[in-house]
């Protein structure tokens, strides 16, 4: 527990003290939970009718379910083509070449800088006047590339810290066998590393699907869009984006849990570091991970 | 037009620098309200006082795992929509607000990360050594493990602040309309044939505003790194 660092094992007097301001600290949260539950009645917000209507056949048949499969599937899209993306540059930075890595090292840096709101606005007005793609399409297409460029950025940062983040005797060793340096990046240290970040792959996951919530700003039919229209028309809004945050945050939860398995399992697989963790700041080039 | 006479009439037809300003400020004070909420919260986290670290523990978990647009409609839409809530008396100012509250609320749950994981950087024998020399938990806070603890958290804080800035232009869905990305859209609707150009001018404007923080921060962590 990371407060041992701080607290050295409580006396009797501390013991007494942490039980007062644990009392106190439950008090304070049982009165903000009655005061927004007070607030919520004045304004007749807890009348069963506007919770009953979230439950019913026809708000999860023609709302929820659409919206949430519209999510996921722009999600699933975003995921497997940042990952050919992230592979892609990633390994442009690794290159032999210095021009290789210095240009995928200004289109990583330069996406992971750009918000992906900005974005997916650009592709899908972009998209519109290019006529390209047929019309219905355009939000996924816009919510989907922006996800890919943003993220794929990322996932190519994490290709190449996750490479130099392996024991330099691991490049040392395959070195000494007589490999090249191809060689030894596609069969001893890229292996490691992939492996390595496979946890970090699927916390990125739950920022893709966070992310694609800002497809409700380029008219994209994803799950908070079509809790805000089924709010709208049923007169229930709060209620409705509350339903959309907790299947957010559901999902979510259990994703990261899912990165947490993911890491334990896999740590005798690697050499790597396989906790979750975080590219350093865009510009940062060359820099150490930082862990967080 | 020439490239050159292009750029002129886009930046002589909008108030592109006022834009900026206008996600600078929403960062700004979103940045000042999320290192309060998360520091306290991050502090709740690491106490020893089990409701207390519930509490924190439960709003990094439910805040972290929603989507920020989520947020912002939900103040909007929600809060005061249906609850009536009123922030300013004035239409703009009261969206601006919310637009703030919305950002400090959502990365305040990431400050609190980051300065958990500062205090983690520090290990157990600093916090024995100051306790068996004397030092007492408030003096031993002071001067051995916050020091520290403040130096391990500078990276982190520094991610949470680019992801800040590039997330005020969600202020979208809090129908701010004066910020980057609403004022980008009208340009590109009713200048469609320099597309490209115009997300160029606002994608660079956000790479010269992120990247020198970037390199400040990791400069400043490796600077202010405790070597062990």
């Amino acid at each position: 527990m990371s407060g041992a660092v701080l607290f050295d094992t409580p006396g009797p007097r501390a013991r007494r003290n942490t039980l007062v301001a644990n009392a106190v600290g439950g008090v304070v949260l049982v009165g903000i939970v009655v005061l927004v539950l007070w607030k919520l009645g004045q304004e007749g917000q807890l009348e069963a009718s506007r919770w009953t209507s979230l439950l019913t056949s026809a708000a999860w048949v023609n709302y929820f379910l659409p919206g949430l499969q519209n999510t996921v599937v722009a999600a699933l899209y975003a995921v497997v083509l940042s990952m050919a993306f992230g592979l892609f540059f990633g390994l442009g930075r690794l290159a032999p070449y210095a021009w290789v890595r210095w240009v995928a090292g200004t289109v990583v840096e330069f996406f992971r800088a750009v918000p992906v709101l900005l974005m997916m606005i650009a592709l899908w007005l972009g998209l519109g006047f290019a006529k390209v793609v047929p019309a219905p399409q355009i939000p996924l297409v816009a919510v989907v590339v922006a996800l890919t460029l943003y993220n794929g950025s990322v996932i190519a940062e994490l290709v190449r810290s996750g490479v130099h983040g392996l024991p330099k005797g691991q490049r040392e060793a395959a070195a000494a066998i007589g490999m090249t340096h191809t060689q030894s990046l596609r069969l001893v240290e890229l292996p490691q590393a992939l492996i390595a970040m496979l946890p970090s792959l699927v916390s990125q996951f739950v920022i893709i699907l966070k992310d694609s919530a800002l497809g409700y700003i380029v008219t994209f039919n994803e799950l908070l869009q079509l809790s805000r229209q089924f709010g709208a028309a049923n007169g229930n809004m709060l209620q409705s984006l509350a339903l959309c945050a907790a299947i957010f945050i559901t999902i979510n939860w259990l994703l990261t849990r899912f990165a947490d398995w993911v890491a334990t399992r896999l740590s005798h697989r690697t050499s790597g570091r396989t906790t979750p963790h975080v590219a350093p700041p865009p510009g940062a080039e060359r820099e150490e991970q930082v862990a967080a | 037009m020439s490239l050159f006479e292009q750029i002129g009439f886009l930046f002589t037809s909008y108030d592109i620098p006022a834009a900026f300003w206008v996600n600078i400020q929403l960062s700004f004070w979103a940045a000042i309200g999320a290192l309060v909420i998360g520091t306290v919260l991050g502090l709740m986290r690491v106490s020893p006082v089990p409701s207390l670290r519930w509490l924190g523990t439960s709003y990094v978990t439910l805040l972290r795992n929603t989507p920020l647009t989520v947020i912002m409609l939900f103040l909007v839409l929600g809060v005061w929509g249906q609850l009536k809530i009123e922030l300013a008396p004035d239409f703009n100012t009261n969206f601006f607000l919310f637009a703030i509250v919305g950002l400090a609320i959502y990365h305040a749950a990431f400050v609190c990360e980051a300065v958990r994981s500062g205090i983690n950087t520090v290990p157990l024998g600093q916090a024995e050594a100051a306790r068996a020399i004397g030092l007492s938990f408030l003096p031993a806070a002071r001067l051995v493990l916050l020091p520290q603890a403040v130096r391990g958290a500078v990276a982190p804080l520094g991610n949470v602040l680019i992801a800040l800035i590039k997330n005020s232009t969600v202020a979208a869905a809090a129908s701010v309309a004066t910020e980057t990305s609403s004022v980008m859209k009208t340009m590109i609707e009713f200048n469609g044939n320099m597309t490209v150009l115009i997300f160029m001018i606002f994608a660079l404007g956000y790479v010269i505003l992120v990247v020198p923080i970037g390199l400040l921060t990791t400069w400043g962590s490796r600077r202010l790194a405790v070597s062990r």
